[in-house]
Order: C-alpha cells, then sequence, then structure tokens
C-alpha cells in the first residue's frame, strides 16, 4: 500500500477490509462503567439487541465507588468483536474498554460445586479437590461442597472430573480478569 | 426556584423556542411553568404528532427539537417518534412526567417504565431521581442529541421532584466522561483515500443522511466537482447534493435508478459519506459491488465494517473530513480525463434506463406526475415532507432536491404518519418557507389529528395526499410476489378528505384532473391556512425500478 505522505498512487487491488471479522478465540472484556443505576440493563440490552450472547459476566466495584468493573467473556467465533466494542463504545455510561490480551492477563473464576460423596468415593473426590487446589467448605454424610478458584478452563477441567461422582449442583461467579505487571487494565 | 422553572430556565439557555407537547397529570408541574416562562408551547393532538413534529423541526433547522408528554400514555405514544428519531439520527430531546417517586413501582395511575421502554431505542436517557439533577440532565441531554451522531435522548422527571424547590444555577461544565465523539478525521487515513480515489477508475461517492445532519453538502459537491467524480445519495441523503447536477445519478438502493445502482455494483472504488450500508442500499449483501473497495467515512464509528467492510475508515465529522479530503486530492492532481470511459458508460446507463411511466391518454392522474407537477408547481422552491410508501419512493425519485434540509422523511423506522406532523414542525422552524407534505392516503390518516393543531396555531403547510385507495406499497407487493393476493390493503374512498378538512377548519380541496394539476397545485399553495389537498391518482400502479428484496442490484425489474 502506498505510503501516505508520498504521491505514489495507490493501488486498489492492495487495500484489504478490516473490521467486522470473527477471532474464533474466547474474549474477556473488562468495562469500566458509571456506577449509576440500569447502566448494566443497557449494556445487558445492547448484547440482546444485537445478537450478541454473554458467555459470563461479573460486575463490582473498582477501588473508585463512582466505576465499576464488568467483566464478560464472549465467543470470538460468532461474534465481530470489534462490532461489540464499538456498540459498548456508544453507550454514554460506559468509561472504558479494554479487550483482553490472553497472554497478558490474569483471570479468575470461584466456583462451587455439590458432588455425591459417600463411602469410597468421598476420599477420591477429596483427593481431586486437593489436585486442583480447591477447598471442602461443607460435608454431609452424602455429599461435599467444594469451593475452587481459578481459569475458566481449570474450573471446567474439574466439572469434568467430579461429573461421574454425581454433580448435584454448581455455581459459578464468570471471570473477573487484571492486566499482568504495572499498566493498568 | 421551582425545579420547573429552574426547566424552564434550562431551555432558554439551550435556545429553545418552541416545544410541541401534551399535558397531563404527572407533568403538570412543568405546563404551570409555561404559562409565563415566555417559550412558545404547540398543543399536538397526540404525542406522537408532537414527536415527529420535533423531529420535522430539527431536520428542517438543524436545531435540536423538543418535545414533551406525561407519563405512562404519554411516554408510550412517544416510542414511535423517539425510534424514527433514533434510526435516522435526528437531534430530539425527549422530556417526559413520570409519577411521584413514592408510587414508582406500584402500578401507579399512568405509571410506565418509561426509562425501560425507550432504552434500545434512545441514543441516552436520565431518570432523573434527585430534583438538583434536572438541570445538569437536561443540559447533558441537549448536548447528547445534537453533538456527535446525533440522536433522540430521553428526560423523565417524577411529578413530585418537579415541584421541588431547588437553588438554580447556570450549568457550566458538562460531566460525560464516557461521552467523548470523534469529530477529526485521522490525516493519514485521509491521504489514503485521496490516494485511492486518484487510482480509482470507476469511482462512486455515495452520500447518506450524515452529509445533510452535518452540514456537509457544499463541502462534498466541492469534493465531487475537484474532478467529475459521480455521486448518488441514499433517501435519507437526497439534497446532499443537487438534484439537477450533471454528475448527479439519483438515488440509489432498492427504488432507486439504474445508473445509480449499476454504478455502484461496477464500481472499483465507493467513497461513503455519512452512510449505512442499509438492506434498502445493498441489496443482497453478499452480491453487494463485489469488485469495490470502500472508503467510509462516518462519525459513529460503530458504522465501520458493520455491514460492509472498509477498506479505508475514516472516523469524524464529514464536515471537517471533506475538505481535507478534497484538498489532498487536489494535490495529487490524478490524471485527467481517466473518468472519460466511466462516465460514458454511466451515460448508457442514464439514456437507456431513465425514469419512466406510461403515462394516461385521458384526465386520469399518474401518481409520477403528481409529483413532476407539484416540482413545477413549487419551481422546487420547497421543504417537502413525506410518509412511507410508495408515494415516498415517487417524491424522492421525481423531486429534484436543491439543497440540503428540504427533503424530510422517515428512512431508517420507515413511520406511516410522519409526514403531516413532520410538517407542521418544519413550518414552525422555517416560517418563511413554503412546507408541502406529500402523503399516502393510508399514511396521513395516522397523524390526521395534527391538522386541527395547524389550524388553530396557523400553521400554513400543504399536504397533497397521493390518494390511490390502496395502502399502495404493500399491494404492490401482494401483486409482484404473492400472487396479486391482495390481503388487507384496499382502504377504498374513505374518509371524504375535503370534508374532513373542513371540519377541522383547513381548506379541502379534491384534484383529479391531470391537464389542469399545475395550475390547480399553485392555487391550492397559494392559499392561506393549512390546505389538505386530495389529488386522485390511478389506483393500481407500481413504484418502479426496483430491487426485489434479498436480490442484487443488477437484477433490477421495471
Amino acid at each position: 500500500m502506498g505510503e501516505p505522505g508520498t504521491k505514489e498512487l495507490l493501488s486498489l487491488d492492495e487495500l484489504e477490509a478490516a473490521g467486522g471479522l470473527r477471532t474464533g478465540r474466547k474474549h474477556v472484556l473488562s468495562i469500566l462503567v458509571e456506577n449509576k443505576p440500569g447502566v448494566l440493563t443497557r449494556i445487558a440490552g445492547l448484547f440482546a439487541r444485537r445478537g450478541f450472547n454473554i458467555d459470563t459476566l461479573a460486575v463490582g466495584p473498582t477501588d473508585d465507588e463512582r466505576i465499576s468493573r464488568i467483566t464478560l467473556t464472549l465467543d470470538g467465533a460468532l461474534h465481530p468483536i470489534d462490532q461489540v466494542t464499538k456498540q459498548l463504545h456508544k453507550l454514554v455510561n460506559v468509561l472504558k474498554i479494554r479487550d483482553l490480551e490472553p497472554r497478558e492477563t490474569l483471570a479468575r473464576e470461584l466456583a462451587m460445586f455439590k458432588v455425591s460423596a459417600d463411602g469410597v468415593a468421598r476420599a477420591e473426590v477429596m483427593q481431586i479437590c486437593e489436585i486442583f487446589r480447591g477447598k471442602v467448605v461443607d460435608v454431609t454424610k452424602r455429599s461435599v461442597v467444594i469451593e475452587l478458584t481459578g481459569t475458566y478452563d481449570k474450573i471446567d477441567a474439574f466439572e469434568a472430573l467430579v461429573r461421574p461422582f454425581g454433580l448435584i449442583e454448581m455455581a459459578r461467579t464468570g471471570e473477573i480478569a487484571i492486566a499482568r505487571g504495572r499498566t493498568e487494565t | 426556584m421551582r425545579a420547573v422553572d429552574a426547566l424552564m430556565e434550562c431551555l432558554k439557555a439551550e435556545g429553545v423556542d418552541v416545544v410541541f407537547g401534551l399535558p397531563g397529570g404527572a407533568n403538570l408541574p412543568t405546563y404551570d411553568a409555561f404559562y409565563d416562562a415566555g417559550i412558545r408551547h404547540i398543543l399536538v393532538r397526540h404525542e406522537a404528532g408532537g414527536g415527529h413534529a420535533a423531529e420535522g423541526y430539527a431536520k428542517a433547522t438543524g436545531k435540536v427539537g423538543v418535545s414533551l408528554g406525561t407519563s405512562g400514555p404519554g411516554a408510550t405514544n412517544l416510542v414511535t417518534p423517539i425510534c424514527d428519531a433514533m434510526m435516522d439520527s435526528v437531534p430530539v430531546v425527549f422530556i417526559t412526567g413520570q409519577v411521584r417517586t413514592d408510587l414508582l413501582g406500584t402500578d401507579g395511575f399512568q405509571e410506565a417504565d418509561t426509562i425501560g421502554i425507550t432504552m434500545p431505542i434512545v441514543k441516552h436517557s436520565f431518570m432523573i431521581q434527585h430534583p438538583l439533577e434536572i438541570p445538569r440532565s437536561i443540559h447533558e441531554a441537549f448536548h447528547i442529541a445534537r453533538s456527535g451522531r446525533p440522536g433522540p435522548v430521553v428526560v423523565d422527571i417524577p411529578q413530585d421532584l418537579s415541584r421541588a424547590d431547588i437553588p438554580y444555577e447556570p450549568v457550566t461544565d458538562l460531566r460525560l466522561p464516557g461521552y467523548q465523539p470523534t469529530t477529526e478525521g485521522n490525516q493519514k487515513q485521509i491521504r489514503i483515500a485521496a490516494k485511492a480515489l486518484a487510482n480509482a477508475r470507476r469511482p462512486i461517492i455515495y452520500a447518506g443522511g450524515g452529509v445533510v445532519a452535518g452540514g456537509a453538502a457544499a463541502e462534498l459537491t466541492e469534493l465531487a466537482t475537484s474532478d467529475r467524480f459521480p455521486v448518488t445519495c441514499t433517501v435519507m441523503g437526497l439534497g446532499g447534493f443537487p438534484g439537477t447536477h450533471e454528475q448527479w445519478l439519483g438515488m440509489l438502493g432498492m427504488h432507486g435508478t439504474r445508473a445509480a445502482n449499476y454504478a455502484m455494483d461496477e464500481a472499483d472504488l465507493i467513497c461513503a459519506v455519512g452512510a449505512r450500508f442499509d438492506d434498502r442500499v445493498t441489496g443482497k449483501l453478499s452480491e453487494f459491488a463485489p469488485r469495490a473497495k470502500f472508503i467510509h467515512i462516518d462519525i459513529d464509528p460503530a458504522e465501520i465494517s458493520k455491514n460492509v467492510p472498509a477498506h479505508i475508515p475514516i472516523v469524524g465529522d464529514a464536515k471537517n473530513i471533506v475538505p481535507r479530503l478534497t484538498a489532498e486530492y487536489r494535490a495529487l492532481a490524478a490524471e485527467p480525463g481517466r473518468l472519460e470511459e466511466w462516465w460514458s458508460r454511466i451515460r448508457v446507463w442514464q439514456e437507456r434506463h431513465p425514469l419512466r411511466y406510461e403515462d394516461t391518454t385521458d384526465a386520469e392522474i399518474k401518481p409520477q406526475y403528481m409529483i413532476q407537477s407539484l416540482y413545477e408547481a413549487t419551481g422546487g422552491d420547497a421543504i417537502v415532507t413525506s410518509d412511507v410508501g410508495q408515494h415516498q419512493m415517487w417524491a424522492a425519485q421525481y423531486y429534484h432536491f436543491p439543497q440540503p434540509r428540504r427533503w424530510i422523511n422517515s428512512g431508517g423506522l420507515g413511520t406511516m404518519g410522519f409526514g403531516l406532523p413532520a410538517a407542521m414542525g418544519a413550518k414552525v422552524g422555517c416560517p418563511d418557507q413554503t412546507v408541502v407534505c406529500i402523503a399516502g392516503d393510508g399514511s396521513v390518516q395516522m397523524n390526521m389529528q395534527e391538522l386541527a393543531t395547524c389550524a388553530q396555531e396557523g400553521i400554513a403547510i400543504t399536504v397533497f395526499i397521493m390518494n390511490n385507495g390502496f395502502l399502495g406499497m404493500v399491494r404492490q407487493w401482494q401483486e409482484l410476489f404473492w400472487d396479486k393476493r391482495y390481503s388487507q390493503v384496499d382502504m377504498g374512498q374513505w374518509p371524504d378528505f375535503v370534508k374532513l378538512a373542513e371540519a377541522y377548519g383547513a381548506t379541502g380541496i379534491r384534484l383529479q384532473d391531470k391537464h389542469t394539476l399545475v395550475d390547480d397545485m399553485k392555487q391550492a399553495l397559494a392559499t392561506d391556512g393549512p390546505v389538505l389537498v386530495d389529488v386522485r391518482v390511478t389506483r393500481e400502479e407500481n413504484t418502479y425500478p426496483m430491487i426485489p428484496a434479498g436480490q442484487p442490484a443488477r437484477n433490477m425489474v421495471g
């Protein structure tokens, strides 16, 4: 492509269309919003209206009480991520959006699993729990409740392992994330 | 000071000289403040009429329109104008009453969740929760409505809060940290765009409503004439380039000219300015302009690559970008005469496929002839509003808009009933100009009641009803694509529009003779006060040419 500073003409054939691309991977968006009523509704409404499907969503305060952080994950194979972020930017209460680079990001999710565990099974479940650095937070004769933090993938892996024992129920918070190093997310 | 009196001060500070509204229980305090605020208030007969009037005012003047309604049904009646303003980027501030705060959430009388209902169709909205928020919210609402890509902003004020006694000080600072529209285009991108234009053999400028809203019509003409770039406009962009210019190809899209659509189809470079590649323009998206690269200039970054991937995106205000693009282009001194071949191809399309229709041999008026006659009768010098349907497309095809803000219609939402109240608003904003509404006999009945407002306020608009007794566009589709099974489209000859006009205190005229049509129209235009002209036209006439829905432009029929 011709450099903008020169008089050399630009060949149209060399131009590549930008945007609207599907990246094919999971994206973690960290969104700072004004802490005002209805902001989450606006964001959720925008996703519903434009047909974007949120995989996980976590909302909480930041160090500044006027600002909340929304961390949401969505599938870049299904959605044009640039279109998602541009539409989000149009919301007046949205202050900042970061599409977090996977390698530069620390992401964690909290999950709680209630698993059937009597007799022999209990020992096995607790062993798996230990390997995953989970914590048993409740025990009854026939079940245990395990608390686990980690990346989305780790929690998925744990779920796959304990499911055969009888997964009674599971609750997950959705990932929250922060950038590595000194830079602000 | 009462919060509502502070509200009046805010409106005055924003330069508001007229508002359109209808009072009710929840906004009684506001209406008490209007009593001696010195702001002209036009009492509409239905909130939707007021909302569209505010849109017409905004589109004709370029200023922010203001529309008011009470809580509950008052607000829900405003939903259509709000959505219309969103789709067509019209700056309007809607101020709605809300029930008292102690009743909120209790299903109180005339309570509706106005903010919730309108959330998907506003640029932004403010739910007032403390009386002290009122002045700041009003100023922020005006700022958001008019800046960047314009749009509707709703301010919902609970009745008790509007009665509060507050200390009022003019608001001088806005606190909108999350709202900073980009207006200045990137110079590097502009240079790349200029080079692309200089290198193109088959370029075309495709301009939309953003050129009109951004006040960039003169700048666009300058760019187009810096060489001989062919120009086409969307239905929202008409008037953004002179409709009589030799480089003008006519409107593009579903009912655009063949020359415009074929030129888009064969172009190697499309320079889109303030346009959004709507489905009515692109037809089948995967086959749209297959050989073209795209420059896309738009103030809304989310429009870039939304439907069609842009090769050279430039985000910003057209008024800022287009002159810089022209200057960069001129500096390149592109090879003169390189567009000759392109133009000779376009001229062939223009000669082979002009807009045409078969005229009658008797006195019957063809709808296309009606528009041509109106163009002649007004000398092309009028603000023209329209409703939605066949008459809208014929108006877009046959009325050659010489300048921007002369063509006011509902493009995005396609709201029937838009034209009459929009004409009312336009006339209030531009009292010295001739304002006509081209209406359909179906559409006009959807906001007919505003004729009473026009009569009472002496708003002298002339409404020309293209009366074919059908919901014409639907009938056309049923004829063409549904085996002529006319289902619920025949409206017959009801009502008697002449008598109705008289009942409203307007002048009613019926025209059905082609031979005297132009003179009769001139006479109607010269008649004082609101005038309703019932023009009887051919009942079953189709709007052509046409790109069948979901097909590419080269498959145009008719």
